[in-house]
């Protein structure tokens, strides 16, 4: 990595200011560190956001309210959230291991960069980082997207996003509030960024309503069941109504470069009770419109069996 | 004593040996105090760091070191390390520096300009292009396979892979390397061949084998990837010459997974065919694979040491890629071949309707095998298998599967063992091996422990330098039974010098002594006795030193082991949960059943993480190494270890080596485990969702 200055911020304010004379934000570090490691980013500053006060208060009540600075072993763990939210406890509780929840945050989460291997590689220069090409086309795409790739073909790799929109979470900033799932941005609007995040914008925290009658859950497919990245992954939040789906969010995980939202999904199983034949067909659904690429093919029906099996994991239904 | 009638301890009587000894070293590596090569620190020490070139194939045109050179810090620099690469990752130039940052912003600031050539990175892309493709080795056998076809009860034809796997040492490859005078250096490498690599280095260097100090007392992996120091090494011992100064070297996960060796792959198109009666009746088999730049490639297909195979015709291409070179990997050639073998005998089973136990019992060369075949099936219960693979549905299908193996693990000869007894009653044993992680320390001091009748902890065992008694690398299992013979006779010479002295004290003839219980006494009346310090006050002022040889009689080469795995496949997910593992293994004599038990249980692992998660991924168009670490090339983690039961099969009571054997046929099991459970047979690995689901849709 290259050196750099190394601030403490007191205020959002002075964070902000950095962050715009060329700063980069550092939260648990996680992800940033091999970021600067591969010399994918070479700030004047890193900008060390724990140093702030607040953003760490953590809410399941009456609501969900989570600060940027919340560690995902906290949201894991929290009782209240789990009740009410309980895909997002689900989706953080997924996430890489014990030492990378312990130290990871919400708003890094958020942040973080995609794990596609081009990107990741200093050597190769694609897209992403300003060259002229997406190297997955013809290269190996296994991991790759599946809905709403190009001209880059990377997935985001948050498991936790997507169970947040489907509680139609909002992300507050320093600058404004916004429904989370407009946060997230496509390659073909901005293919160098993957949100939608200004110069000097800092994410303070997530919020969502309390939504009675919901039934929730996360399932994520992976290739190690420890310790491993979404293949695919499916976060579902179904408002019953007398043993039938009166609405439904279904997003999906590591299947697209945002949070992918199946609105196919949610027509298929609206005004039906849940049952393995319904979840099948939301699956089906699901995946209608996918576009693997030459190596993710095996994505397609691995995504409608996550939809399948979060649905019925919602609906509490044995699988 | 005649060499031919030295016997291993007899295990109704033994202390240690043939029991479960935890390791002498054991608390040092829990507590830290153990030190590796890693954590090695000598005043002043600079830090190596090494430019490797990004293209798969290029020549170096220019290099610019000025800017390197210009900064605060640098002591050294070398730039002319290799003025070709043939895989990314070669090595180019080298830099040493007051830190290992300076070092890597040094890295950084040499400018190198390269004429990129084409490269070709993988078996598949290579195998049609006649410049790369070496001349087949052919295997001819018996009757000619097409005038067989006809009269076989079933024929399979298929194509199957095995993906190039890395060692993953925990431990990278690396080296602190000192110059004690203009001619003469220390150097702590993390290798499992101290002798081997002081020898190599030296020559490397130019200086005497006996003028550099080769130091490893532990070490964090090497799986047969660590014999030599490599390009690291005298690069390392370059710098610290240029600098002045001690250098150390340890390379980055990154240069450990692209540039220090790895398992080559193997692609096989095969034909096979089997009688009415379950024997194997013909294979014909084109083989490719890639042992790197190289054309020379081989893996042991068909697995004719275990199985009676008549009439064979296969060809062996090695396809030569722009990729780092193979080295050994833990049974070289065997998992691959074990693999292939194993998965066609359980096709033809399963095609001819036979249960693929009984076809292997049919098959196998010796008796051995058709006992470990019973033993482990009663272990797994065999009969609670599946009877009609794919039969039944549902999400989750439990299945199982068994596979066999061979390997020598003899002794070599050659190793020179030293055990000092002071006339204060201290025992020092050393020899010049070392430790791969198997616990050879552990039985260096129990096998001279147990003779002189001492708790073990009273011995200390010195292994891991050159400058201990000579011994040969870790490498084909061979190093316990080349190690223990000559450790046992270096004890029961200086036992017998101890037997001298103390005759005459206690009134008995030499060879009417014995040690036991920290005394040495008479056999026929235990009674007359003196304890061990007190025959030891009698000893030369200086104590005595006896060196023990390699006894051949006291070892032997040959084992075999047969193993089931039972897998339980999510059908909706592709992913297979390995539920048990039943491993029975023969290594001869035990000397200690703890460490036997674990090298099965490492096997197994590493065998499992085979079947399911290792793959080498080379990139076609970039030439790159797509997972150059451990994110993405997975391995096998501890929830996914299922339980493991190693069965200790003890057919002679001779020493023979099993590093390597338990690893061989874990990955074919697994596969035939997955298609008892669900009638779906992968025939490339590892077996991931994606493997799974193509194999769905190929089937539908
Ligand atoms: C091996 C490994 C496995 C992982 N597995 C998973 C997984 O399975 N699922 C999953 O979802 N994630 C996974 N992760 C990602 C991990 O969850 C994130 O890297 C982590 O949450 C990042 O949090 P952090 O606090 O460490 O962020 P940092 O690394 O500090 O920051 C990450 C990025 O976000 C920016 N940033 C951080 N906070 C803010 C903020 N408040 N406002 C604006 N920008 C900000 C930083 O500038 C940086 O670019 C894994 C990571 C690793 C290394």
């Amino acid at each position: 990595m290259n050196n750099f200055a190394w601030l403490e911020p007191k205020s959002v304010d002075e964070a902000a200011e950095a962050l715009k004379q060329g700063g980069i934000a550092l939260a648990g570090g996680i992800d940033l560190l091999t970021v600067l490691k591969e010399r994918l980013v070479e700030p004047q500053q890193v900008v060390n956001l724990k140093s702030l006060p607040g953003m760490r208060s953590l809410e399941g009540r009456n609501g969900l309210r989570i600060g940027a600075l919340v560690t995902l072993d906290r949201i894991a763990a929290d009782e209240e959230l789990g009740r009410n939210f309980a895909a997002v406890a689900q989706a953080a509780a997924s996430v890489g291991s014990p030492q990378i929840r312990n130290v990871g945050t919400l708003g890094g989460n958020l942040c973080q960069r995609p794990r596609c291997w081009y990107f990741r590689d200093a050597e190769v220069h694609c897209l992403k980082k300003g060259g002229a090409a997406c190297y997955a086309v013809a290269g190996n795409n296994e991991y790759h997207a599946i809905f709403g790739g190009g001209p880059c073909h990377i997935v985001h790799p948050s498991d936790v996003a997507p169970a947040l929109i489907a509680f139609d979470a909002e992300v507050i900033t320093n600058r404004r509030r916004m429904p989370l799932q407009e946060f997230f941005v496509l390659p073909s609007e901005n293919v160098r960024a993957e949100n939608v995040l200004e110069i000097g914008e800092i994410v303070t925290g997530v919020e969502a309503g309390m939504r009675p009658g919901t039934f929730s859950a996360y399932v994520k497919m992976q290739e190690r069941p420890s310790f491993d990245w979404a293949l695919s992954g499916c976060a579902v939040v179904l408002q019953m109504n007398g043993g039938r789906v009166q609405d439904a969010r279904i997003v999906l995980s590591g299947v697209a470069p945002i949070p992918w939202r199946s609105r196919e999904a949610e027509a298929a199983v609206k005004g039906r009770a849940i049952s393995e034949v319904t979840a099948d067909d939301a699956g089906q659904a699901a995946v209608r419109a996918a576009q693997p690429m030459t190596d993710n093919r095996f994505k397609v029906k691995l995504t409608a069996n996550a939809v399948k099996i979060a649905l019925l994991k919602a609906a509490g239904q044995r699988v | 004593m005649p060499q031919e009638q030295v016997r291993w301890n007899d295990p109704k009587t033994s202390r240690y040996l043939n029991k479960r000894i935890p390791r002498v070293d054991g608390p040092d590596k829990v507590t830290g105090a153990a030190k590796y090569t890693y954590d090695i620190a000598l005043p002043g020490m600079l830090y190596g760091k090494i430019l490797r070139c990004p293209h798969a194939n290029a020549r170096v045109e220019s290099i610019d070191v000025s800017a390197a050179k210009a900064m605060p810090g640098v002591r050294a620099i070398i730039d002319d390390i290799s003025k070709t690469a043939r895989f990314a990752g070669q090595e180019i130039a080298a830099v040493a520096a007051d830190t290992e940052e300076i070092a890597r912003d040094a890295i950084h600031a040499i400018r190198v300009t390269y004429d990129v050539q084409p490269h070709v990175v993988n078996t598949r892309a290579g195998r049609n292009d006649p410049d790369r493709v070496g001349d087949p080795a052919e295997l001819s056998e018996g009757a000619d396979p097409s005038t067989l076809w006809s009269q076989a009860a079933a024929v399979i034809e298929a194509e199957y892979y095995v993906p190039v796997r890395e060692h993953l040492s925990l431990e990278t490859h690396g080296i602190v390397f000192r110059w004690d005078g203009d001619d003469k250096a220390t150097a702590w490498v993390s290798t499992q061949a101290v002798h081997g690599v002081a020898g190599g280095l030296a020559n490397a260097l130019r200086i005497q084998r006996q003028d550099l100090t080769v130091i490893c007392n532990h070490m964090g992996g090497g799986f047969g990837s660590k014999f030599s120091a490599g390009t690291e090494g005298s690069v390392c011992g370059r710098l610290a010459r240029l600098a002045g100064k001690p250098v150390k070297l340890m390379l980055d996960r990154y240069e450990e997974q692209v540039a220090t060796g790895n398992g080559p792959d193997a692609l096989m198109q095969c034909k096979a065919a089997m009688t009415a009666d379950g024997k194997l009746l013909a294979i014909e088999a084109d083989l490719w694979g890639t042992n790197g730049p190289g054309k020379r490639w081989g893996v042991a297909f068909p697995y004719r040491t275990v199985y009676n195979l008549p009439n064979i015709r296969t060809r062996s291409h090695g396809v030569s890629t722009n990729t780092g070179g193979a080295r050994a990997l833990r049974a070289p050639g065997h998992p691959q071949g074990n693999f292939l073998t194993e998965t066609v005998l359980d096709e033809l089973a399963a095609k001819v309707g036979l249960d693929p136990l009984e076809v292997r019992k049919k098959n196998v060369l010796r008796a051995v095998w058709r006992e470990q075949l019973d033993a482990g099936a009663k272990g797994i219960g065999w009969e609670r298998r599946n009877k009609t693979p794919g039969a039944v549905s549902g999400r989750y299908l439990r299945g199982m599967g068994c596979a066999c193996n061979t390997w020598g693990g003899g002794g070599r000869g050659g190793s020179r063992c030293d055990v000092r007894i002071g006339s204060d009653g201290s025992v020092w044993v050393g020899i010049g091996t070392q430790d791969l992680g198997t616990g050879t320390r552990t039985y260096v001091a129990a096998i001279v422990a147990e003779d002189l009748g001492l708790p073990i902890e009273r011995v200390h065992a010195e292994i891991g330098s050159s400058k201990l008694g000579q011994s040969g690398g870790s490498g084909g299992s061979v190093t316990t039974a080349s190690v223990a013979p000559a450790v046992k006779m270096a004890a029961l010479a200086a036992r017998a010098r101890l037997f001298e002295v103390a005759a005459p004290m206690l009134g008995v003839s030499a060879g009417d002594l014995e040690c036991a219980d920290g005394r040495v006494q008479a056999r026929r009346n235990p009674s007359n006795s003196l304890s061990f310090e007190q025959v030891c006050a009698k000893l030369p002022p200086g104590g005595i030193e006896e060196r023990g040889e390699w006894n051949r009689s006291l070892q032997q080469s040959g084992v075999a082991g047969a193993q089931f795995v039972e897998v339980e496949v999510d059908t909706w997910t592709g992913n297979v949960r390995p539920i048990k593992v039943v491993a029975v293994q023969d290594c001869g004599y035990a000397l200690n059943r703890l460490a036997v038990e674990s090298q099965i249980i490492g096997g197994v692992i590493q065998g499992l993480s085979m079947a399911l998660f290792e793959d080498r991924k080379m990139d076609d168009p970039t030439g790159r190494m797509l997972n150059p670490d451990m994110e993405n090339y997975k391995v096998l983690g501890a929830l996914e270890v299922p339980e493991i039961v190693p069965i200790v099969f003890e057919t002679h009571d001779k020493v023979t080596g099993l590093g390597e054997p338990p690893v061989i046929p874990t990955a074919a099991a697994t596969g035939n485990a997955v298609f008892n459970a669900t009638g779906i047979r992968i025939r490339t690995l590892p077996i991931t969702p994606r493997r799974w689901f193509d194999a769905l849709e190929e089937q539908s």
